[in-house]
C-alpha cells in the first residue's frame, strides 16, 4: 500500500490504464503539457506522449462526439470534461448519442468510452463551476455512473470504467482532490455497481456519495459518541449500475433510511433510492425516509452560503437525531 | 457551376453502370418508401433524398470498403448506395422484427456497420464530431481508413459544425466533410438564414480548408471530387469540405408537398435530374439503351422483392423491448 491524493489517484488509474492497454487515448481542454487545469493528469504527456494524451480547443461537443467516434471504431477514449457544469454544452452528444446509440441499432456498436469531469462544490466558484449533476446523468438510459469517494476507489473505479464496454462518466469530486489515502499497490480494479459498507451500526442507514461520504461517516461518529445512535454508513460509489441489495440489507437491519445528496433536491439519486425502498423495504420500516440535500437552487459562491446549502456534519446529525425524536 | 473547381473524369464502363445502378436503386426504394408511407404501411417518418441520389452514389463508388459513412436522418441513399440490402431497409421502415435496427431505430438512425455506416443521426450537426473522432481514430491506429459525413446544408448554421471543422483541420484527420446543398433548411431558403452565398464553401477559409463547390447532380463530378479528397485524407493531408450543389425533388418529411418553393424552381431542379442525365450520358457514350433498361428492369424486381419480404416479416416482441442498452446485451441498471 501507498499513500496518494485524490488527484494523485486520477493520473494513476490513467496511467495503469494506458500502460496496459494502447487502444486507451485520451482528450481534453489544457490536459497535455499544462497537466490539466486541476493538475489530473500531469506527468502523463510525458509518459505517453501527445498522440495519446491529445489536448483539444475549447469545443465540448467536439470533445464528446469525437470520444463516441473513436470508441465506436476501436479505440477506448477518456474524455475530459473540465467542469462537469460543462455537460450542459454537451449534452446532445452525452444524451442523445452516447447513451442511445446502442439501443438504436440494436446492439451493432460498442461505446467504451470514459467521460472524466470535476464535479460538486467546495471551491466557491459559483453556480456554473460547482453544481453536483450526477443525477443529470443518472437520469438517462445508456449511461453508467460512478462518484469516488476516496483515492483507492478513485482509482480502481477509472480502471474499471476503463475496462467496461459501455459509457462510464465518472464524477470526479473537487473537494475531495487534496485527500489523502491508502491505495494498493499494483494493478487495481474496483468493480463497477458495488457499494461499500464503510461503517457497521444498527440504528439507521446512510447513504452517500463521494464529498458526502466522509461528512456521512463524521456525522456517525458524532451520532454514536453524543447521541448513542449506531449507523450503517453506505458509500454508493456508483450510481449506474446501482447496488440496490446493499442499500436493502441495510434497511432491513437498521429500519430507518437517510440519503445524504449534494445535488439538488428535486430528482436528485436519494429520490430513486428513496422510492427503492419504500416499494421493496417498506414492511422493515420503522421512520419516514429523509433526504438530507443541498436545497432546490443553483449554488452561490460565497463561502459562507455555500457552506449552508451543502449538507454539513452538523446538519446530518441535526437531521438524524431530529427525525428520530420525531418517530419516537 | 461557375465555382465548380472539379470536372467529370470520364470513367470506365463498369464504374459508370454501377453508379447508374445505384442511383436507381435509390431513386425506386424511395418512390416505393413514400407508396407506401400513403398507404400506412410506413409509419413514423421518412425524409426523402429523391433528387440527390448522385452525391451518395458518387461518394460510395468512391471510396473503400472499410472506410466510414457518417450521414443524416436523410440517410437511405447513403445506406443503399453502401450496398445494405434493401429488404432490412424497408422492414425497419415499416417497423418489423427483421428491420436493419430490429425495429428500434427507425427510418432517421438507419446503420450497418458490416458495410461501413456507421449512423444516420437524427440532431443536426452531431455526427460531424462523431466522423471526426472515427477519422482520428484511423488515423491513429495507421488504418488507412476515410471517413465521409454528409449533413444537409441547414447544417452548417449549428455549433457542432464549426467545432468539428476546427478541430478535424487541427488534428489532420482523414474526414471528408460533404454539405448536401439541396438549398432548404427544412421549410426555409437556405440563404434566408445564412450570412454567405454557399453555405458551407465561403466557410471552407475558416479552417484553413480550399472551397470546392460539385455540380451534386453530376454523378461523375461528384465522383470525381470524391475520389480526390478521400485520396488526399488517405495520403495524411487532412479533412476537405465539400459543398455539393444538389435539390431535393419532394419536401423536407412524411407528406410535405415542399409547396414553399416556386413551382418554376422546381421544374428547373427536375429537368436536371441526375438519373435521366447520367443514363443520356451513358448512351451517348456508347452504352446500349437496352443494358439500361435491364438494371432498371433488375431494379424494379429487387425492391418489389425487398417489400414482399419485409410486409412478411413479423412485428418486433415485447422479449427484445429492453434489450442492447448495454453491452452485455441487457438494460439492467440495479442488483
Amino acid at each position: 500500500m501507498g499513500e496518494l491524493t485524490y488527484r494523485q489517484a486520477v493520473a494513476a488509474g490513467i496511467a495503469q490504464e494506458m500502460e496496459r492497454d494502447e487502444t486507451v487515448v485520451m482528450l481534453g481542454e489544457d490536459i497535455g503539457s499544462a497537466g490539466g487545469v486541476f493538475k489530473l493528469t500531469e506527468g502523463l504527456i510525458d509518459r505517453f506522449g501527445p498522440e495519446r494524451i491529445r489536448d483539444t480547443p475549447i469545443s465540448e461537443q467536439a470533445i464528446v462526439g469525437a470520444a463516441m467516434g473513436a470508441a465506436m471504431t476501436g479505440l477506448r477514449p477518456i474524455a475530459e470534461l473540465m467542469f462537469s457544469d460543462f455537460f450542459a454544452v454537451s449534452w446532445d452528444m452525452v444524451a442523445n448519442q452516447i447513451a442511445k446509440t446502442r439501443y438504436m441499432t440494436d446492439g451493432q456498436v460498442a461505446l467504451p468510452l470514459v467521460l472524466r469531469t470535476a464535479n460538486g462544490a467546495g471551491l466557491r466558484f459559483g453556480a456554473q463551476h460547482s453544481q453536483s449533476v450526477e443525477n443529470w446523468v443518472m437520469a438517462i438510459p445508456g449511461l453508467k455512473v460512478v462518484a469516488p469517494s476516496t483515492p483507492a476507489d478513485m482509482k480502481g473505479l477509472l480502471a474499471a470504467a476503463v475496462r467496461d464496454d459501455d459509457p462510464v462518466i465518472v464524477c470526479e469530486h473537487k473537494a475531495l482532490f487534496a485527500e489523502k489515502g491508502e491505495v494498493p499497490d499494483g494493478e487495481h480494479v474496483v468493480r463497477l455497481g458495488e457499494a461499500a459498507v464503510l461503517r457497521e451500526g444498527s440504528d439507521v442507514t446512510l447513504v452517500a456519495l463521494a464529498a458526502m461520504v466522509p461528512r456521512a461517516l463524521a456525522a456517525a461518529e458524532r451520532l454514536s459518541v453524543d447521541h448513542g445512535i449506531d449507523a450503517d454508513v453506505i458509500d454508493l460509489r456508483s450510481l449506474i449500475p446501482l447496488d440496490a441489495q446493499a442499500i436493502l440489507r441495510s434497511v432491513a437491519k437498521t429500519s430507518r433510511l437517510f440519503t445524504v445528496e449534494e445535488n439538488p433536491r428535486v430528482g436528485g439519486w436519494g429520490a430513486e433510492i428513496v422510492s427503492l425502498v419504500a416499494d421493496e423495504g417498506f414492511y422493515s420500516l420503522d421512520a419516514p425516509l429523509v433526504r438530507i440535500t443541498t436545497p432546490h437552487i443553483p449554488l452561490p459562491s460565497a463561502a459562507a452560503l455555500e457552506d449552508l446549502a451543502v449538507p454539513s456534519v452538523d446538519r446530518i446529525v441535526e437531521t438524524v437525531t431530529r427525525r428520530l425524536d420525531e418517530a419516537r | 457551376m461557375a465555382t465548380a473547381t472539379v470536372a467529370p473524369a470520364g470513367l470506365d464502363r463498369e464504374t459508370g453502370l454501377t453508379l447508374y445502378r445505384l442511383m436507381q436503386e435509390c431513386r425506386l426504394l424511395e418512390t416505393r418508401a413514400q407508396e407506401l408511407f400513403f398507404e400506412g404501411l410506413v409509419r413514423g417518418t421518412t425524409h426523402l433524398g429523391v433528387g440527390q441520389e448522385a452525391v451518395a452514389a458518387g461518394f460510395a463508388v468512391a471510396m473503400r470498403p472499410d472506410d466510414y459513412t457518417f450521414c443524416t436522418y436523410r440517410g437511405h441513399n447513403h445506406n443503399i448506395a453502401r450496398g445494405v440490402p434493401l429488404a432490412p431497409i424497408l422492414a425497419e421502415l415499416f417497423g418489423r422484427s427483421t428491420g436493419l435496427l430490429g425495429g428500434k431505430g427507425g427510418s432517421m438512425h438507419l446503420t450497418s456497420v458490416e458495410h461501413g455506416v456507421l449512423g444516420s443521426y437524427a440532431i443536426v450537426g452531431a455526427h460531424l464530431p462523431i466522423a471526426l473522432g472515427a477519422a482520428w481514430s484511423a488515423q491513429y491506429r495507421r488504418s488507412g481508413q476515410v471517413a465521409v459525413c454528409f449533413f444537409g446544408d441547414g447544417t452548417t448554421n449549428i455549433g457542432a459544425f464549426h467545432e468539428a471543422l476546427n478541430m478535424a483541420a487541427v488534428w489532420k484527420v482523414p474526414v471528408v466533410f460533404v454539405c448536401e446543398n439541396n438549398q432548404y433548411m427544412e421549410y426555409t431558403p437556405i440563404g434566408a438564414v445564412t450570412a454567405v452565398a454557399r453555405p458551407a464553401a465561403d466557410r471552407a477559409s475558416a479552417y484553413g480548408l480550399d472551397p470546392i463547390v460539385v455540380d451534386g447532380n453530376d454523378v461523375e463530378a461528384v465522383h470525381a471530387a470524391a475520389t480526390e479528397a478521400i485520396g488526399r485524407a488517405r495520403d495524411g493531408d487532412g479533412p476537405s469540405l465539400i459543398e455539393a450543389v444538389t435539390y431535393r425533388h419532394g419536401g423536407h418529411s412524411r407528406a410535405d408537398p415542399g409547396k414553399y418553393r416556386p413551382d418554376d424552381e422546381v421544374a428547373a431542379w427536375k429537368a436536371r435530374d441526375p438519373i435521366p442525365a447520367y443514363r443520356a450520358r451513358l448512351e451517348a457514350a456508347g452504352v446500349d439503351a437496352s443494358e439500361l433498361d435491364s438494371i432498371d428492369e433488375a431494379t424494379r424486381a429487387k425492391v418489389a422483392a425487398a417489400e414482399e419480404e419485409a410486409r412478411a416479416a413479423p412485428e418486433p416482441t415485447a422479449e427484445v423491448l429492453e434489450t442492447q442498452v448495454w453491452a452485455d446485451g441487457t438494460s439492467r441498471w440495479r442488483n
